[in-house]
């Protein structure tokens, strides 16, 4: 898709590895080895270790099971060499206790498995965490996100990202989080950081910041799988089935959002027929069961735009003014810039590019926006459209400047060209 | 006779400096063993530094859990617990239990097991044998 030469098979078995399997060996080896530090320098250890055998021996039938063996053993290595790991003998004596998983043995789906994602997950959002270490440790555990995407993600330094998450994980060890799904009473009210955190893993997926891909859409299959699962875990929670709602109805549209040449389609003109149905279907009843719980929350209202959004049979008979009200519901419930530049760009196009850009421009003072492409994109779309091409032009160049995005910057380079 | 609690406070410091400190355990051994043998003793303990601190109060019925120690403004030490805890999540339960966090500040701080303690020492070069654990804390 994006033109390079084949890559070679052995380089790219081990960074789809990276890519898909890493969370699933760490959250195993956290479980073996108790310790997260010790898990990560282990499953480091493991992908040092593909990267010299894989291209000697041949890629292992189970890329996994062939890791969590390695990274278990190079765990024992560590402890054996290392005394200052704490309860080391305990960590020894534990790992070696592991029974070895047969190397054929399929890890993905595994209820096993998956409960330990789940404890992981817990353990990364865990309350005695800052917010932002929590969403950085979780994308980086269970996305398999790089410390860079995570830091552009968020809008701030690499360094800084890197420090926190280092932090994070010493806290986990010095302080005793522990590692474990918590006990029904605690369960609720833990259940909330999570859900931001997935929330947050399926906007990365949804439009990365990094590579030629517009979506990364593994990324969005992992958030939806842990949605699935936290909507096993708590059937009775509307924010679940809110959130899952919503995640469902986006990615139906993955594969509308770029076109056959890799360009960024807008949705009013994707090719409606390419919106996978069983997402939809699925999304639409997770909505339902939102909607039963009477107490519309925030990821419950995005579902419910973005349902309207694609229930409209042409993009041009799209209830936007309905769309508006409820970006202003959602702004009401949780203030954020991001939800103001949405509802400024649903009055744009419910009222006209006057009304958006009178909504748009207390924006562009905010210094958390400075740097966000989407708001000199959507600047530039209602500029362009109230007719100012010279001002228009202005804000595309602002935000190609800002995308690290291919798809997108070719996308804003188009519309860019069509003012001239 | 009275008891009295002697509370230390200390900058934290970069390793480089740290370990200078940490290098100076046998003196640390050799006073707490004389304050043992004096009969004066009744505990000590060594906490963990800051990063691993985590607050506890509840204001309206709500409680919140805030990453990092109290930053103390009007506040001042009042009191403390030791407790022997699974993990984090039943220290930070029973914190919550404490009246206090209605109009105060529980800091929940671990404490940093003995053992620990003389090995940093030993790796900041001080020469401690195995036996000063029993004098150490």
């Amino acid at each position: 898709m994006s033109g390079a030469p084949p890559a070679d098979p052995v380089a790219s078995a081990i960074s789809s590895a990276f890519r898909d399997e890493r969370p699933i060996v760490l959250a195993t080896l956290i479980r073996q080895a108790g310790d997260f530090q010790l898990a990560e320098d282990a499953v480091q250890d493991a992908f040092e270790a593909a990267v010299k055998q894989w291209p000697r021996d041949g890629i292992p039938a189970n890329p996994g099971a062939w890791l969590v063996t390695i990274a278990r053993r190079r765990a024992i290595d560590r402890l054996r060499r290392d005394r200052s790991i704490r309860d080391r003998a305990e960590r020894l004596a534990d790992l070696e206790r592991v029974e070895p998983e047969p190397p054929e043995a399929s890890i993905e789906g595994e209820p096993a498995i998956v409960d330990d994602r789940l404890r992981l997950i817990f353990t990364c959002c865990h309350p005695a965490l800052d917010l932002s270490a929590r969403v950085a440790l979780t994308l980086r555990a269970l996305g398999g996100l790089t410390t860079g995407e995570i830091a552009r993600a968020f809008l701030i330094a690499e360094p800084t990202m890197g420090k926190r998450i280092v932090r994070a994980k010493r806290k986990i060890a010095d302080a005793g989080i522990p590692y474990r799904v918590p006990s029904d009473e605690d369960l609720p009210d833990r259940l909330r950081g999570v859900l931001r955190v997935v929330y947050l893993i399926f906007n990365e997926g949804y439009a990365a910041a990094e590579g030629d891909r517009l979506v990364r859409g593994d990324l969005c299959d992992e958030a939806i799988r842990l949605g699935e699962l936290l909507a096993r875990l708590m059937p009775d929670d509307a924010d679940v089935w809110g959130l899952l709602a919503m995640m469902l109805l986006h990615d139906a549209r993955r594969a509308a959002r770029v076109n056959a040449t890799g360009e960024y389609v807008a949705l009013q003109e994707q090719d409606r027929s390419l919106w996978d149905q069983g997402r939809i279907r699925s999304g639409l009843a997770s909505l339902e069961r939102a909607v039963r719980g009477q107490r519309p929350g925030e990821y419950q209202l995005q579902a419910a735009i973005t349902a309207l959004q694609m229930q409209a049979q042409e993009g041009e008979a799209t209830d936007w003014a309905q769309i508006a009200d409820l970006y202003g519901a959602l702004s009401a419930l949780n203030p954020s810039p991001v939800v103001e530049l949405n509802r400024a760009v649903a009055v744009g196009l419910a009222s006209g590019p006057a009304a958006g850009l009178e909504q748009l421009e207390p924006l562009l003072g905010d210094a958390a926006l400075e740097r966000y492409q989407p708001l000199h994109a959507a600047h530039a779309d209602l500029l362009n459209r109230a007719g100012d091409a010279g001002a228009a032009a202005q804000a595309y160049e602002r935000a190609i400047a800002l995308t690290a995005n291919a798809v997108e910057r070719a996308e804003l380079e188009r519309r860019l060209a069509a003012l001239r | 006779m009275s008891q009295y609690m002697l509370l230390v406070y200390e900058e934290e410091v970069e390793p480089a400096v740290q370990a200078e400190r940490e290098a100076g355990l046998p003196e640390l051994v050799d006073l707490n063993r004389s304050l043992r043998e004096a009969g004066l003793l009744v505990g000590v303990q060594r906490l963990r530094t800051t990063d691993s601190a985590t607050s506890v109060r509840r204001r309206d019925g709500q409680t919140e859990i805030v990453d990092g120690p109290f930053a103390a403004t009007k506040e001042r030490l009042a009191g403390y617990y030791v407790l022997e805890c699974a993990d984090l999540d039943e220290a930070l339960k029973q914190a919550e239990r404490l009246p206090m966090t209605e109009w105060g500040t529980v800091e929940v701080r671990p404490v940093m097991p003995v053992d620990e303690w003389l090995r940093r020492g030993r790796e900041a070069g001080a020469d401690v044998p195995d036996e000063a654990v029993e004098d150490l804390a």
